[in-house]
């Protein structure tokens, strides 16, 4: 039912002069929502109104509170002529309909206008009053919580994961609209963004309604995308993985534990506990009935897949599937086939077995089967009821079917990491859906028969239970070797393992991994319409092969096993295709050695080629040798003789198969040729080949001190420090006209080198530290030009712990290990007490030195709203902690003079948080769904956001390169002042899901549209909560534990 | 080929000082990319020329997109846009503030008016800065002046809250607005051997005592000023060079009081009433704008040449100084003790800092 929403404006600063004759500005706003809008007085003559209006009111139904964003315009009042627009902010009010986020939004917002950016600031109040509490849920979706983050959110656990959600909707693009012919370039501008802003809301509305209907009360993994069609309109659509999530709370300073589930429990299970069924749940129905989940799942879905077979579709797309081909799913052992047959008759009532999720609840993971992808290309038409948007969705739905019958064909019954793109050049449109497959434990899907599973799982060794292949070995769909398993030597692996999920927590890995990128540009001619789709659905396969070959051969290069986090990225030009596989290679201590490259030339008579082929062989070992060290990858060795293993004939030099877990149906036809030949691969007599060891060799490596990952986090790396960067590098490169494969190739390879070579030589004073979720987005705005922008975060860590963790994987020194470890843990101690010990004296000090500065105080009186919040908070904090120190004073300083050792540390820990205390202010962003020494301790909403820019005075504001920058500063300061205005001091998950640059120097223009999300939060440095109680102590180390893990 | 766009945009605002100082310094990227491939930041980073280009050049673009922010450093502290630690906004605010000695000593004591900023290029050739750093430089004075000119209460205190400057630089702007606004001519080549601490000093000196904020801060027109009541009450000390009797008194005491402490007590004894003349004949004329212009020349000339002519060290001038003032407050018939003070309190500091031996 309705609710009220209540919005003040305070005041605005930083404005522009309007009036040239007095140098000021009588600026007034306009406050609206829906039809309705209200306006503040006239506040004559200022740069820095006071408007301190009355709370203007809005009676609204709930659904418009989830559609509409508010839109806040302020104007620069003239007597005579039209008043002159200053800018808008909208506001997305969400984040307030849901009990457990925001509770009002407070602060100062940038002005945004789409011809001049950011122009002053505004001081608003939002509050929403929602009528009746209970009724609300059954008429609309508010109270569904939304996750960017592709795990189960930190101050949460997993009662329950529903499964896939999915919805799209679509528009006309106010772009292309005939009234776009006479309205202003702002005009239409702010069209399309409020277009958005309400499109968004509409879907996450609608996708919140099938969350309720499934009886979940979240949404994890949100992704939401635009695809901007041009002429045939703008699809806005999403997915995501529909769970039901329980609060842990942690924090006994703020804890009022329900009544019903004990704290003791929590403290034993504060992760996702088996007794899940038993703990009330804290918001949605407790027990959702299963029929009525599955019946209304996915209601728009009714109609008959028959309608698919529309004129504009080509069924000569190749749909390539990755790890599928052949029939396979037939069911090996009786145990496992009882499982399967449990977990899968969960799933198999589901439309879609898929999950966004990269990261899972221990236990919830139990095979992954290999990566398995499917792409279209589509000739995009005129949506012409965008009620229906019929085609679209069967579009998804074909692709979506295909994933599943290659999961299928892995003997998998679930995909996870998955994830959906496009990629659009004029009419034609490319579709890519990609995921992992996998099986799955029911323990999280609402099934009764939990029991005889647990005890099935609990024989499997944790470290390595994910690689043991999920599919029958006597009817492997594609060549692959098997060996027994590294750890367990139970079940049977994969020589290689590719997925797109993150790093499992659980899993053993030997050494460091790193970025492996395989880039490739294709020509293709220029051609129209159904001829263009068919030529560029005849590339796709030779490019996806190419670019598997290419990763299969730099894993091997690096002398590892396995990649996480796989992302290709297929872009698609006029005259070109381009495409960007993106993951993280590792070595699994599970799987077995990958062994080295071997190459070979066909015609060996010749001595001065047999020279070169072994000079080449040379410097391939070399350089595998070398990348082993650099990774600190030396498994123990095993000589597999002695424990029988059945590979048929064991080799030393493992085979490097193209076709392992890859391949389209066509494609796999070519593998098997290949794969026949069981000697080596790279035959030098192939020119591909010759280019494919040239670029093996030219990827220069990591300069010292630098890691990189485009997961999560790095495996072999545990003590990140709180120093973290996100950044955004954007690339546009214009080639020349008239190059061959090789030398696209070559320029695409080097530009993407030299931007990473850039950032390294950057964030050169971070080191040592690693680059994480190293994201690269590829396009092709025109011709001859390329674009690479790259969202990632650079992180510190320490580097003396780290040396001493490696030190402790090492076998033969176990026990050493294991009283170094506990010195490790003493140290710790040490370091908690005398670090916290100072903290009653001197925070207080620092806090009561600003009070009494008021020069000092100024910048941040601005976040007071938020400062209040946070200071009272962190007050309560440090009550308690004075308390608790004081009974243990006497430990604290015989401690600190045992340890003359951690002083520097100590001091360094200290002034970090001085620093952080004394400028409220700061928002860190961050794609990772955690901050390293913090804690999160709530999650205030969902930030989704939508900005045009656009200069018709490019040169003035410093060509290309300066407006861009300028753009992403201000979106950045928009997302900084939005999640402050929350209450919040961080985004995790941030990701730029769209940056679209046009240009047109002739004409001094230049366009820009960058989308953004993420999750707003507040955390909390750990430092300072340790300090807090005593209590809390085994849920520290929990966490701290946790950390080290992730 | 070509890059053709290429921004690199961090959460928190990564700036190099190394290159902020280029960038101050008028360099262009060009420029800067040698002086850092020559101070070897390349092998340390294993990076090559490109990287530094783009590294720069970025670089760059940030800092001017952060310039207009630092002509009001009060909003760099709470603007939205760059999210930068106070410490760095602190090393910003401070290093684009700070200003070349040579730079300033050619313009010290001069009107900040465009003409000046027109012939900064002639500046540019003679100090060797880049004319892009003389007209930043010379901005930031002009900036600080035309803010503090309007304002009440203490220079120093006014500068240091409105630029966020630290003590000793907000000291050497009070200087250098105090000097514009009075005009002293610092440029004759006889002031030439005179550094721009040992003015800014002297400006100290004449803020702290000659100004109407020296005895009362309340008072509209403040520090940039000096008193005039006082400046009338000057002409009052003539009394000491016109009345014969007084003048031989004056240097009898301080003859008596110096004889055998000082190598060139010869010297003084025939110099002093020339000396004393000199002095408080330039106390007499200051109530004339113009001649408060020639203060520190006439300074130089009546009083600090003569005594270098006689090889008067500092020790000397210091004794002489000393006791040239005390012994006046004996003398039976002057009455002026209070203007006396005042004024020789000023010129003894601003001698002994302006005598270089």
């Amino acid at each position: 039912m309705p609710g009220k929403l209540k919005a003040k404006i305070v005041a605005g600063r930083h404005l522009p002069v309007m009036d040239r004759a007095s140098d000021l500005t009588d600026a007034f706003v306009e406050v609206k929502f829906g039809n309705t809008t209200f306006k503040t007085d006239v506040y004559p003559k200022s740069l820095n109104p006071q408007w301190n209006s009355e709370w203007f009111k809005f009676e609204v139904d709930d659904e418009d509170l989830q559609d509409e964003p508010l839109q806040i315009t302020v104007l620069d009042h003239d007597t005579y002529s039209a008043n002159d627009a200053i800018g808008k902010v909208y506001i997305d009010i969400d984040p307030l309909l849901c009990s457990e986020a925001a509770t009002v939004i407070s602060g100062w917002l940038p002005i945004y206008d789409t011809i001049h950016g950011i122009r002053g600031e505004i001081n608003v109040l939002v509050k929403v009053d929602l009528f009746n509490d209970l009724n609300r849920f059954r008429q609309s979706s508010c109270g569904v919580k939304f996750f960017c983050t592709t795990s189960i959110p930190r101050c949460y656990r997993a009662v329950m994961v529903h499964g896939f959600v999915e919805e799209l909707v679509v528009n006309e693009d106010p772009e292309y609209q005939w009234i776009d012919r006479i309205r202003t370039p702002r005009a239409s501008n702010e069209a399309r963004q409020r277009l958005i802003f309400l499109m968004s809301g509409e879907l996450q509305r609608k996708i919140g309604l099938k969350v309720l209907e499934m009886g979940g009360n979240a949404v994890v993994g949100y992704l939401q995308c635009f695809d901007l069609e041009g002429e045939t309109g703008l699809v806005v659509r999403a997915i995501g993985t529909a769970c039901t999530l329980e609060k842990i709370s942690t924090l006994p300073a703020t804890a009022t534990h329900p009544s019903n589930s004990s704290p003791s429990k929590d403290m034993k299970e504060p992760g996702f506990g088996e007794e899940a069924p038993g703990v009330p749940l804290s918001s949605g129905p407790p027990t959702p009935l299963r029929a009525q989940t599955f019946s209304s799942f996915s209601p728009s879905k009714s109609y008959s897949r028959q309608s698919s077979s529309s004129d504009t579709e080509l069924s000569l797309t190749p749909k390539t599937g990755m790890g599928s081909g052949g029939s396979a799913g037939k069911e090996a052992g009786p145990l496992k086939a009882l499982l399967r047959q449990q977990t899968q008759s969960a799933l198999e009532q589901r439309e879609y077995p898929f999950f966004t999720l990269t990261a899972f609840p221990p236990g919830f993971l139990l095979h992954v089967g290999g990566v398995v992808s499917a792409r279209s290309v589509k000739l995009l038409d005129r949506i012409h009821n965008p009620d229906e948007p019929e085609t679209r969705d069967a579009w998804w739905e074909e692709i979506r079917q295909e994933i599943k019958s290659h999961a299928k064909a892995l003997g998998c019954h679930a995909v996870v990491g998955y994830s959906e793109s496009t990629s659009i050049c004029e009419e034609v449109c490319i579709l890519s859906a990609s995921g992992t497959a996998a099986i799955l434990s029911s323990r999280f899907m609402q099934d009764g028969s939990l029991d005889t599973e647990h005890r099935f799982e609990e024989v499997v060794p944790p470290g390595c239970g994910f690689c043991h292949i999920p599919y029958d070995e006597l009817n492997i769909p594609f060549p692959a070797q098997l060996t027994y398993c590294y750890c367990c030597r139970r079940y049977k692996v994969p020589d290689v393992l590719f997925t797109t999920i993150d790093l499992p927590t659980e899993a053993n890995v030997t050494g460091k991994g790193c970025l492996i990128q395989a880039r490739l540009c294709r020509t293709k001619k220029k051609a129209q319409g159904e001829g263009n789709a068919t030529a560029i659905s005849n590339l796709l396969p030779f490019l996806e092969y190419e670019l598997h070959t290419q990763l299969m051969n730099k894993l091997k290069l690096r002398g590892m096993n396995a990649l996480f986090g796989l992302r290709i990225q297929i872009s698609v030009g006029e005259t070109m295709l381009l495409g960007l596989a993106s993951a993280t290679g590792v070595y699994l201590t599970a799987l077995p050695s990958p062994g080295g490259i071997q190459v070979a030339g066909k015609t060996p008579s010749d001595i001065t080629y047999e020279q070169h082929i072994s000079n080449m062989q040379k410097k391939i070992n070399d350089t595998i040798s070398k990348n082993k060290e650099l990774h600190e990858i030396n498994p123990p060795e095993v000589v597999e003789e002695i424990i029988g293993s059945p590979i048929p004939e064991p080799r030393q030099r493992s085979r490097l198969f193209r076709s392992h877990s890859e391949s389209s149906d066509e494609v796999s036809e070519l593998d098997l040729s290949h794969g026949k030949k069981d000697a080596f691969v790279l035959e030098i007599d192939d020119t591909d080949a010759v280019e494919d060891i040239h670029a093996l060799l030219t990827d220069s490596p990591t300069p010292a001190g630098f890691y990189s990952c485009n997961t999560e986090i790095m495996p072999g790396i545990q003590n990140w420090t709180s120093a973290i960067q996100m950044f955004t590098s954007v690339r546009v490169f214009r080639l020349n006209a008239n190059l061959t494969n090789q030398g696209l190739n070559k320029i695409f390879s080097d530009l993407c080198e030299n931007l990473l070579k850039s950032l390294y030589f950057k964030l050169r004073s971070m080191v040592p530290c690693c680059l994480c979720h190293l994201n690269f987005t590829v396009a092709i705005p025109e011709d001859e030009l390329i674009q690479v922008a790259v969202t990632a975060v650079a992180m510190s860590f320490d580097k003396e712990q780290s040396l001493e963790n490696g030190k402790q994987s090492g076998e033969k020194t176990l026990i050493k290990a294991i009283t170094e470890n506990d010195e490790q843990l003493q140290f710790n101690l040490e370091l908690n007490a005398e670090t916290s010990s100072p903290n009653p004296l001197s925070s207080p000090k620092g806090l009561s030195e600003v009070g009494s500065h008021p020069s000092a105080r100024a910048p941040s009186v601005d976040y007071s709203s938020f400062a209040d919040r946070c200071s009272s908070w962190i007050e309560q904090l440090k009550l308690k902690a004075h308390t608790i120190r004081r009974g243990s004073v006497k430990t604290t300083s015989s401690l600190e003079k045992a340890s003359p050792l951690p002083e520097g540390r100590s001091r360094s820990l200290r002034s970090n948080r001085s620093y952080s205390g004394s400028s409220v202010a700061v928002v860190k962003m961050t794609p990772l769904s955690f901050i390293p020494g913090a804690k999160i301790i709530k999650y205030l909403g969902i930030i989704n956001m939508f900005f045009i820019r656009e200069t018709t005075s490019l040169r003035e504001e410093g060509g290309v390169s300066g407006f861009l920058h300028t753009f992403i500063a201000e979106v950045f300061a928009m997302v900084r002042a939005h999640v402050a205005a929350l209450g919040g001091n961080a985004v995790v998950s941030y990701s730029m899901k769209e940056c679209v640059f046009m240009e047109n120097p002739n004409k001094n223009q230049a366009q820009c549209l960058i989308n953004v999300s993420g999750d707003a939060v507040i955390f909390i440095q750990e430092s300072e909560l340790e300090s807090t109680s005593v209590q809390t102590q085994s849920a520290t180390t929990h966490t701290s534990n946790g950390g080290e893990g992730t | 080929m070509s890059v053709e766009l290429d921004v690199f945009v961090g959460n928190t605002t990564i700036m190099d000082k190394e290159v902020y100082q280029l960038w101050l310094n008028g360099y262009t990227v060009n420029d800067a990319v040698k002086v850092r491939i020559e101070g070897g930041v390349m092998e340390e980073c294993e990076a090559s020329a490109e990287v530094l280009l783009s590294d720069t050049m970025d670089q760059y673009r940030t800092f001017q997109m952060c310039e207009r922010l630092l002509h009001h450093p009060a909003k760099l502290a709470n603007q939205l846009l760059f999210q930068i630690p106070p410490d760095r906004q602190a090393m910003l605010i401070e290093r684009y503030y700070a200003f070349d000695d040579s730079f300033v000593r050619e313009v010290l004591g001069k009107k900040l008016s465009k003409g000046t900023k027109k012939d900064l290029d002639d500046v540019s050739t003679k100090t060797g800065i880049t004319l892009k750093s003389c007209r930043r430089q010379f901005d930031n004075f002009k900036r600080v002046f035309k803010v503090v000119e309007e304002l009440k209460g203490p220079l120093v205190e006014n500068i240091r809250q409105h630029f966020l400057l630290p003590d000793q630089l907000a000291r050497d702007y009070a200087a250098i607005v105090f000097f514009a606004n009075n005009r002293f001519e610092t440029g004759k080549k006889k002031l030439q051997y005179l550094t721009f601490q040992d003015f800014a000093f002297c400006a100290g000196q004449l803020i702290n005592n000659w100004t109407l904020g020296a005895v009362d801060n309340m008072t509209e027109d403040m520090d940039v000023d000096l008193d005039k009541e006082f400046l009338q009450d000057l002409k009052d000390l003539k009394i000491l060079i016109t009345d014969k009797d007084l003048l031989d008194q004056h240097k009898s005491l301080v003859c008596t009081a110096l004889r055998g402490k000082t190598n060139v007590f010869n010297e003084m004894e025939a110099n002093f009433k020339n000396l004393s003349r000199g002095l408080v004949n330039i106390a007499a004329k200051l109530i004339n704008a113009k001649d408060v212009r020639d203060f520190f020349i006439d300074l130089v000339e009546k009083f600090i040449e003569p005594c270098r002519s006689d090889k008067w060290t500092s020790i000397d001038m210091n004794l002489y100084l000393t006791h040239y003032t005390n012994s006046a407050h004996i003398l039976d018939t002057f009455k002026h003790h209070a203007v006396w003070t005042r004024y020789m309190g000023v010129i003894k500091s601003c001698i002994l800092k302006m005598y270089h031996d």
